[in-house]
């Protein structure tokens, strides 16, 4: 499923429920799984320890964490 | 001593508890006046616990006087965060939710803290569930920064930082699952310590994330969240006193990680810690500069582990009665339902990368050294706050410095450093090696006197 199906599928599920306060949270969430998503996690485990920042950064302007617990 | 008894340490208290000089009983009852006098408007407190801690006070100087003395902890007021049992009395997470629940036993932490001798003078006030770090979304009424109470004493754990400052309580329990600690101490003023990931046990305490939740003291002074860390831990040698001490200033070697960490910082919270580490270059500190690569995916990480481990969690109570949840909160539970499981695999394999990131910056130093807080304590209510012209999300700001160790479990503290123009806290966070939260608590005694100017 792409993020764009899963966001499209969660608000009008949150539509259906009548909770149109949870659309922005599931757009932050959205934000925040392609940030997640924009890394290879297993080819990072297995690289050798750097200094270097990688190149993929997440933009600070996504707020990806918006939404989450704290 | 200058300060009424009950605004000073345990430390510095124990011996006249212990000596018979002063009783249990007084500290008790100043604690609980200075809680009948300023606690409406602070709302600091859920139940206080008048009489009973009275009766608890008096028993235990009544074991002083026939000379059997449970060590340093033995009459010291001290509060629970409303999340942690404590049998016969209401654990109510700030939540109507939880109305007439009452704690059949008590949670682990709170039976060593009883067996150690302290005495429970309340229960203190949270952003409901420990989901938030404002704690203005409770249902019993927003808590207030006794040093401005326009603005929000940072949370969840913001009641039991309140009581500190405010001499409602010497030493308060909290707990730690973004930041919930540290984030209140350094908006309040105090330490506060999340120890290493599953030191404490969790047992009897109502759960946001469980593999972030940690347990933790918040207190005056590292000595005291020491003491009190050890009692938790099922520690013997938390009764020898004193503790066996400190590290030297000289030579203690500090990683200084500013990528991603220093790039969004308010002005006077930058000059602070600026200022910290010039003070400990000058006591005799070395400083290093270190990176984490992949720290910028910190909150996404942590979004994909807590949202979906809360939302099952609440699953039985949010289906049955999201009415009863504050607005804000039952939204977040409910933007857990929708992760995919995939995405929450993913983010388990980022933690192994964030935690050996980690354990590489700490490599050849002593701990890491941040700010706890990229902003002094916000507005109440506050959604956004400016820094360098530019709005940024309160929530987001909160919990940017912290998150990410209890994503890889390194242990964490935050100590006083200094105010900004406006008399507003700001935090100094040490990072501590895995499994060495006693290493870290040695290097922040030793910082401390040298951050606190």
């Amino acid at each position: 499923m792409t993020i764009e199906d899963w966001l499209a599928s969660a608000c009008a599920d949150a539509d259906r429920r009548g909770l149109p306060g949870l659309k922005p949270l599931l757009s932050a969430l959205a934000d925040a799984t392609l940030a997640l998503r924009a890394v290879d996690w297993y080819e990072a485990r297995s690289a050798p320890a750097s200094g270097t920042r990688p190149r993929q950064q997440p933009g600070d302007e996504a707020h990806p964490g918006d939404g989450e617990p704290r | 001593m200058t300060a009424p008894l009950h605004f000073h340490t345990i430390t510095e208290l124990a011996p006249l508890v212990a000596a018979g000089h002063i009783s249990s009983e007084d500290l008790t009852r100043a604690c609980l006046a200075e809680i009948a006098a300023h606690d409406d408007a602070l709302r600091a407190f859920i139940t206080v616990l008048g009489d009973d801690a009275l009766a608890q006070a008096r028993a235990l100087d009544a074991e002083i006087a026939d000379g059997r003395g449970r060590g340093p902890l033995h009459g010291i007021p001290v509060s629970l965060k409303d999340l942690i049992d404590q049998r016969g009395v209401p654990t109510t997470a700030a939540s109507r939710v939880r109305e007439g629940h009452v704690a059949a036993g008590d949670a682990t932490v709170t039976a060593r803290l009883r067996e150690a001798g302290a005495v429970f003078v309340g229960k203190t006030n949270l952003h409901e569930f420990a989901f938030g770090t404002t704690s203005d979304d409770t249902a019993y009424g927003a808590v207030h920064n006794p040093h401005d109470p326009e603005r929000s004493p940072g949370g969840s754990s913001g009641g039991s930082a309140v009581a500190i400052v405010t001499g409602m309580s010497i030493a308060s329990i909290g707990t730690d699952t973004g930041g919930s600690i540290r984030i209140p101490s350094a908006a309040c003023g105090t330490v506060g310590l999340k120890p290493a990931w599953g030191e404490l046990p969790c047992d009897g305490i109502v759960p946001l994330s469980r593999s972030l939740d940690h347990v933790g003291p918040l207190a005056r002074s590292v000595a005291d969240a020491w003491l009190l860390y050890l009692i938790m831990r099922g520690d013997a040698t938390a009764a020898r006193w004193p503790l066996p001490m400190r590290r030297t200033i000289k030579g203690l070697r500090l990683g200084i990680p500013r990528a991603y960490f220093h790039d969004i910082l308010d002005d006077e919270v930058r000059g602070r810690f600026a200022e910290s580490l010039t003070w400990l270059r000058q006591a005799g500190a070395e400083m290093v500069d270190v990176t984490i690569p992949h720290a910028a995916w910190t909150a996404p990480v942590y979004s994909h582990t807590s949202l979906p481990e809360a939302s099952a969690y609440h699953a039985a109570t949010i289906a049955a009665c999201p009415e009863r949840y504050t607005p804000n909160v039952r939204l977040r539970i409910e933007t857990g339902r929708y992760l995919l499981a995939e995405d929450q695999a993913r983010a388990q394999i980022a933690r192994e990368v964030l935690r050996a990131e980690v354990d590489r910056a700490l490599a050849g130093c002593d701990a890491l050294a941040l700010p706890t807080l990229p902003i002094p304590a916000p507005p109440i209510g506050a959604g956004t706050v400016d820094i360098a012209g530019k709005p940024e999300s309160v929530r987001n700001m909160m919990l940017r410095l912290t998150q990410l160790f209890n994503l890889t479990g390194h242990p964490a503290i935050s100590i006083p450093a200094g105010s900004t123009e406006a008399g507003l806290p700001c935090g100094f966070q040490l990072v501590g090696r895995r499994h060495d939260t006693e290493g870290l608590l040695a290097t922040a005694a030793a910082c401390e006197p040298h951050v606190s100017a």
